[in-house]
């Protein structure tokens, strides 16, 4: 009984953890200035420095200027990011964006660690479990028969199966 | 002096592969037991004494570049390209590696060296280190092959041999590129020696674990290498590129990472075949891997496979290195079929809870930040082949993905030390981890309440949230380790009556691995504390005519003055800024902007002011072309001297990782 508080009370602590992270994932949208800063830390600079637009750190770079303009009239016209970013792609190609979309083929470059690292993780969790009942079988298996018997024994005089 | 090194060249070549076939031959005579005129111990003897001379005739093709870009000797196209006559000394000694063929031809130095020593050492183990040399000797033939035929440093101009040439790379132009590289490739070129001594102990069917033993120190020199090499580029990219950070995810960056990330996972999962006898096939193949990730690193940064802003020198050497990676691949897969049953595991892990799967654990995690990085890293091209559409894989991306493996990876460092071996009871690890947790929600709070939150203007902040995480996980981690710094130093302290500082050095001295260890993960820690504070980042850019005036954190930047400057071998511009806090004078920055005249680059010098809890970072951009009147950009950067710092402690606890333990001292009555 103890043991199924305890784990209630972890379960229910877990749960308002994640509840918390959630609502701060999903709280409202930011104001312009962040947007734009946002924004343009999505962007690259084509100009061929390979930096980030908002980093970019040249002193009469050819393209950062006029992006970063059509930056701020896109946000000011009132487009979602989401079309902003699909004008820039349009514009420029898709490697104006700092990170592969969320569609298509591009999607598998997200997927991909996650899926790798959550399937290597189940593995190690499930090798370690096999090994380690193994183990306990192989140590069960090596028992004498004196012990086996008092073993029996001991079950069937307390009703148990093996159980909690 | 051109004839001189080629001629250098050709011979270290053939010196090479005698020590290869002749080698080969003399460890198949022995394996197989057959009977020949020359005995096979004196036929491996002269592979091993070719071995040597090889490198005194690498040595010399190495002396002869040296020496013709002292010289001024532009008839040889390597030193027009990367050299001219106002380059100051030290520069011109790393023209040596500027561009492809020096770096080569530094790398088969480093070769030869590392082989060298490896061969002086020989009774160690003689049939082990002679297969070890002739691994050895069969990657030399790649690069000196590579050298000869490839990217031959020594080739001629063709025509008139201009008066002066093209200078070195501005951006190579920093003191910290003098050791940055070379720092770099003894990484690289260090796992080779581990790697050889792995296949060279699985090939023979080495018995029990000493090539680890023997290799260790090896690796852990070689690691120290490839940590200063990477934290070095850092400190570069951060004083030089001019843009306010240190790591871009840049995939030059990202080859240097990811056998530096391996090669760590090696480092710890040797302990368990060392003490449990398990993990063998494991370790053997995060070897290969390590290496070839290497010859990968090389392959990306010379051959210009993806796009980078480090790429220094790129050609279409990039085939030599695919067909040798593909060799090497085989040779380790058949190697391995063929042996398999050798590294069979003498335990298993038993617990899910235990020292045992935490390493497990550990390097899961470090392969899997590995495995993220390459993908990253080819993803673009990999996307071209497969849609035709080339992406950008950027930071965005990696800060998306790579973080959150990285704070796993941070929490396992922490929890590992705390579980005992084998088994442990939940008893034990309620008593271990109360400090730790407690630690660890204290921070979280007052994070919180000092406004570290993972919010800001109503919206997730990703950046804060990670920094957040960061923080508590650091603190617990260093709790956890210093309460094993305090346990054990107690029970020295009640053994012997001493204070608990002695204690603690003693402890530290009877089992230097170990604790060395700690003092790595403490480094470690205070590196996540640093890149955490990158979160906090601000910057401000103005024009700035003379007294206008720029605030950022608690600092005004006055300009006092602008001005231009000249010398053989660059022109600047520079400004003068006062800095001051609350209305008193601070210190004077000078930011500066130099155009180099050989290569009519530009480059940026930072001026940086560095306290422990920020970096004032103050960038000349350039003039305006309207108003003649300079651009300033000045960045508050929190916690950057952590990193350097944290890299510090790691340093220490390598150099005392590497010294061998004290015995601990008999006690009264013969007892230890």
């Amino acid at each position: 009984m103890k043991a199924r508080g305890a784990l209630t009370f972890w379960l229910r602590t877990l749960q308002a953890g994640a509840l918390a992270v959630a609502i701060c994932f999903t709280l409202g949208a930011s104001d312009a200035g962040s947007r734009y800063n946002d924004l343009n830390h999505r962007l690259m600079c084509t100009c061929g420095c390979a930096q980030l637009l908002g980093e970019c750190n040249h002193v009469g770079c050819p393209e950062s200027p006029r992006e970063l303009k059509e930056l701020k009239a896109g946000i000011a016209a009132g487009a979602s990011d989401k079309e902003i970013l699909a004008a820039f792609s349009a514009k420029y190609g898709a490697t104006v964006l700092a990170a592969p979309t969320t569609q298509g083929f591009d999607l598998v470059a997200w997927i991909a660690p996650f899926a790798v690292f959550a399937a290597a993780l189940l593995g190690t969790i499930l090798l370690i479990r096999r090994w380690s009942v193994g183990k306990t079988q192989a140590a069960a298996q090596t028992n004498d028969p004196a012990t086996e018997a008092l073993r029996e024994k001991i079950r069937r005089e307390t009703g148990s199966d093996g159980g909690f | 002096m051109a004839a001189f090194g080629s001629f250098a060249l050709i011979i270290a070549l053939a010196l090479a592969a005698y020590n290869l076939l002749a080698g080969a031959i003399a460890l198949r005579l022995i394996a197989t037991k057959q009977q020949t005129a020359v005995s096979p111990e004196r036929l491996a003897d002269t592979a091993r004494r070719a071995g040597i001379a090889g490198f005194v005739a690498v040595t010399a093709a190495a002396f002869a570049l040296v020496w013709s870009v002292f010289t001024n000797d532009f008839s040889i196209t390597y030193i027009l390209e990367h050299s001219n006559r106002a380059l100051p000394g030290a520069y011109k000694f790393s023209a040596l590696w500027s561009g492809q063929e020096g770096s080569l031809l530094l790398w088969a130095w480093l070769l030869g060296a590392y082989s060298f020593v490896l061969r002086l050492t020989h009774k160690r183990d003689v049939k082990l280190y002679a297969y070890a040399g002739v691994i050895m000797a069969a990657i030399q033939v790649f690069f000196l092959s590579v050298l000869n035929f490839a990217a031959p440093p020594f080739a001629l101009m063709k025509g008139a041999i201009p008066e002066d040439g093209n200078g070195l790379n501005p951006l190579l132009q920093y003191p910290e590129m003098v050791i940055h590289p070379p720092m770099l490739y003894l990484g690289y070129v260090g796992f080779s020696v581990p790697f050889a001594f792995a296949l060279g102990a699985l090939m023979m069917r080495y018995p029990g674990e000493k090539w680890i033993k023997i290799t260790r120190v090896w690796t852990m020199v070689t690691w120290l290498f490839l940590t200063c090499g990477i934290f070095l580029g850092m400190h570069w990219a951060y004083a030089v590129l001019g843009w306010g950070g240190y790591w871009g995810w840049d995939p030059v960056e990202n080859a240097s990472f990811m056998p530096w990330l391996t090669g760590t996972a090696f480092l710890h999962s040797v302990m368990m075949q060392e003490k449990k006898g398990m993990m063998k096939s494991w370790n053997v193949w995060l070897i290969f891997t390590t290496f070839l990730l290497t010859m990968l690193g090389t392959l990306l940064t010379r051959a210009g496979l993806v796009s980078s802003v480090h790429a220094f020198a790129q050609s279409s050497i990039g085939t030599w290195f695919v067909v040798f990676m593909g060799i090497v691949l085989a040779v380790c897969i058949f190697s391995y079929i063929l042996q398999r049953s050798h590294l069979k595991s003498d335990h298993r892990v038993e617990s899910l809870v235990s020292r045992e799967s935490s390493f497990l654990f550990n390097n899961l995690v470090l392969l899997a930040a590995c495995f993220v990085i390459l993908w990253g890293t080819l993803f673009p091209i990999i996307s071209e082949y497969v849609v035709g559409n080339k992406v950008t894989v950027g930071a965005p991306w990696y800060n998306q993905v790579a973080i959150p493996i990285g704070l796993f990876l941070l929490f396992l460092t922490g929890v590992g030390p705390l579980l005992p071996w084998r088994s442990t009871s939940l008893r034990s690890v309620r008593r271990n981890f109360i400090l730790p947790t407690i630690a660890l929600w204290a921070t979280a709070i007052v994070c919180l309440i000092a406004g570290v939150r993972p919010w800001k203007d109503g919206a997730f902040d990703s950046g804060n949230f990670y920094a957040l995480v960061a923080f508590s996980l650091s603190v617990a981690v260093f709790t956890a380790i210093l309460s094993e710094f305090l346990r054990g130093a107690g029970v020295i302290a009640r053994q012997t009556g001493r204070n608990y500082f002695t204690s603690m050095v003693l402890l530290v001295r009877r089992n230097t691995r170990r604790y060395g260890g700690y003092f790595i993960h403490i480094g470690v820690v205070i590196v996540v504390i640093g890149l955490a504070g990158s979160a906090f980042n601000r910057n401000v850019e103005s024009e700035m005519a003379l007294h206008d005036k720029m605030n950022i954190g608690p600092y005004t930047l006055e300009q006092v003055g602008a001005s231009d400057d000249s010398n053989p071998n660059y022109n600047s511009q520079y400004a003068l800024l006062d800095v001051s806090k609350n209305g008193k004078k601070l210190f004077q920055m000078t930011p500066e902007k130099r155009v180099y005249l050989a290569s009519e680059q530009p480059q940026t010098m930072v001026a940086i002011h560095s306290v422990p809890g920020w970096d004032l970072y103050v960038v000349y951009e350039g003039t305006n072309p309207d108003s003649g009147q300079p651009i300033i950009k000045a960045f508050l950067n929190p916690l950057v001297g952590w990193i350097w710092a944290g890299v510090v402690l790691i340093f220490f606890g390598t150099v005392i990782a590497l010294v061998p333990s004290q015995r601990p001292a008999l006690q009264k009555g013969g007892q230890q």
